[in-house]
């Protein structure tokens, strides 16, 4: 553990981006205390420049306050982003885990699937979900979680194959272990390293997948989110540049800093994995 | 590859993409099925709000009532002879619609992809040639801030700054509205509206064509025939132009083909910010209106132009490079 935080140190750009993150969910849990009450209730008069009427990041046309909408956003933007990598990982793992120990006609089967899922305009594909199965907050972390599995898939499958062969995993199989708990105790922990790095890209790319879902008017409508506070000021661009400007540099600093803290953790854990980046937006 | 084998290459890989567009095919008919409620008002693309007799006779057309294979292949049947439904909103058919609207959409992701892999391969190129120095670094950090940037919000900055503040660019549409124009004019002002939205759609993928063409340009930089050419006395100039750069550019077009789909979803964000008068803007227009047959259509086309691109990418692979695997 000292090892490795030794090697993460050693990657300057990590470290900025884990102070950065942590900054973020330093935002996101304080929120309530932040900006006590919705972010959705008028605080002022509508269009205030920032630093007037004591707004810090100004208000949009209804009075509310931009900054209250950003850290309230904040949370749904990580927590989006967390789940939806969570439900991704647990496709994925399976799927590569079945084609990468099982191998012949589980394994073809498994990559053509991936392929066509890799094939397909995974935005297009996530709209018409969440469109579908009306906007919610579960139907966006579903339509995230459906397009951004395939590249965990590739990976998994890959450490999978490499590994099965091994003298370990042959000694298991001869001690009689059963295939579900030699893939999971014994295979699966040896292929961690490469999940680690691509699930903090997958959480960045999910949040930026999430901010443009609800940009387009597709987020949750009960929910503040980046994405809608972005939308909402396109069409008032000219009034109001601070309504579109801050909640970007949130996203693009919360983006950045997964982005670093991931190249960090590839450093750190040294995998084999060349970094994978997927994700439209 | 032997000339001979080429045929059956190639046709393996239309039957393949033949394939996959039925693939397409399927998971849109799934899809009007999962949705939540009556199938026929998700055809009808007016939730709840149809009338009856009207719904009734949408049930008859997709036979609705009768077991799912048959009316997966009634749905089949449609589709494949290009008939992709009917928008009652928009009073036309989702196949004229999106014909209408593909022009404008291949003018920009195919500007957008030019100006993406030109200046992408040659920031990478210069990357490469100087690692580890400032040039380099400054195109990593580029790289890295379009990477986490999300593409709309790059397209109002630059909406922000260069139509708002400085005046020199128009925000929206594709034309000039309202203004008489003949033959070079009207080129010059597609021109302009077009600057915007391709720079924004295309910033992003030339952080990625940057920073890819850079590592494989230092891995063939690396190989034996580089050093063979290095020893005959070949110009170093000419050894990275017809030794490294050129093979380094395969894997780059590769990686552009797989990523097409990539390059359509981001218009659907690109349009809306533009208002460019795309199958983009279109889904938004859709989307808004919640017109499901105009979206299933979109995606099925989009689809279908990611399969198209890849099979033209395949061929032109397997031509230019001979060692390229036949057994794929």
């Amino acid at each position: 553990m000292r090892d490795f935080w030794r090697r993460f140190r050693r990657n300057k750009g990590a470290v900025v981006g884990l102070v950065i993150l942590l900054l973020v969910v330093l935002v996101a849990a304080t929120a309530p205390w932040l900006y006590p009450g919705s972010p959705w209730d008028m605080a002022g008069a509508p269009f205030s420049p920032p630093g007037e009427m004591g707004m810090l990041l100004g208000t949009d046309s209804l009075g509310r306050d931009v900054a209250a909408g950003i850290a309230h956003g904040a949370r749904i933007s990580l927590l989006v982003g967390a789940v939806s990598t969570v439900a991704a990982l647990l496709v994925g793992v399976t799927l590569g885990a079945v084609a990468g120990y099982l191998g012949g006609f589980a394994d073809d089967a498994v990559m053509r699937f991936t392929e066509f899922f890799q094939t397909i305009p995974s935005f297009v594909l996530a709209i018409l979900l969440v469109a579908i199965f009306t906007p919610s907050i579960g139907s966006v972390v579903f339509a995230i979680a459906i397009v951004s599995w395939p590249p965990v898939a590739r990976v998994v499958r890959a450490e999978f194959l490499s590994l099965r062969g091994r003298e370990f995993v042959q000694a298991a199989e001869v001690l009689g272990k059963s295939r579900l708990s030699i893939v999971l105790t014994d295979i699966l922990p040896n292929a961690l390293s490469p999940i680690v790095v691509l699930s903090s890209l997958m959480v960045a790319s999910a949040i930026l997948l999430e901010s443009a879902l609800s940009f387009l008017g597709l987020g949750d409508p009960n929910l503040m989110t980046w994405g809608f506070l972005i939308g909402s000021g396109r069409s008032v661009i000219r009034l109001a540049w601070w309504m579109s400007v801050f909640p970007g540099i949130a996203i693009f600093l919360t983006v950045l800093a997964l982005n670093l803290v991931g190249e960090g953790l590839s450093d750190a854990l040294n995998p084999r994995l060349a970094r994978q980046r997927g994700g439209a937006a | 590859m032997e000339a001979s084998k080429l045929p059956g290459f190639l046709l393996r890989r239309a039957v393949k993409a033949a394939l996959v567009v039925l693939a397409i095919v399927v998971c849109n008919f799934l899809l009007v099925h999962a949705a939540p409620g009556d199938p026929a008002s998700v055809i009808a693309g007016q939730s709840g709000a149809a009338d009856a007799v009207f719904l009734e006779q949408l049930r008859k057309q997709f036979g609705l009532d009768q077991p799912l294979y048959v009316q997966l292949w009634i749905y089949l049947k449609s589709v494949l002879s290009l008939d992709l439904g009917f928008s009652h909103r928009q009073q036309a058919s989702v196949a004229q619609l999106v014909l209408e609207r593909l022009p404008a959409t291949l003018l920009l992701t195919g500007a957008a992809f030019a100006f993406a892999l030109a200046g992408g391969v040659t920031l990478g190129a210069l990357a490469a040639q100087r690692v580890g120095r400032w040039a380099d670094s400054i195109i990593t950090v580029i790289a890295l801030t379009f990477y986490a940037t999300p593409l709309f919000w790059v397209g109002l900055m630059l909406v922000l700054v260069f139509s708002v503040w400085l005046e020199w660019l128009p925000s929206f549409g594709m034309s000039s509205v309202g203004v008489e124009m003949h033959g070079l004019e009207v080129v010059w002002d597609v021109a302009q509206h077009l600057l915007l939205p391709a720079l924004t759609l295309g910033l992003f993928y030339l952080a990625v064509y940057a920073r890819l063409t850079r590592a494989t340009m230092l891995e063939v930089a690396d190989q034996d025939f580089v050093k063979t050419a290095r020893a005959k006395g070949v110009p170093e100039g000419r050894i990275l132009r017809a030794h490294v750069l050129r093979n380094a550019l395969l894997p780059v077009i590769t990686f552009a083909g797989i990523q097409a789909g990539q390059l359509l979803g981001g218009s659907i964000l690109v349009e809306t910010v533009f208002a460019w008068p795309g199958i983009g803007r279109l889904a938004f227009e859709a989307l808004l209106a919640r017109d499901y047959p105009v979206l299933l259509g979109v995606f099925f086309c989009t689809s279908v132009m990611v399969v198209l691109f890849n099979l033209l990418t395949d061929m032109l692979y397997a031509i230019i490079d001979p060692r390229v695997e036949v057994a794929g």
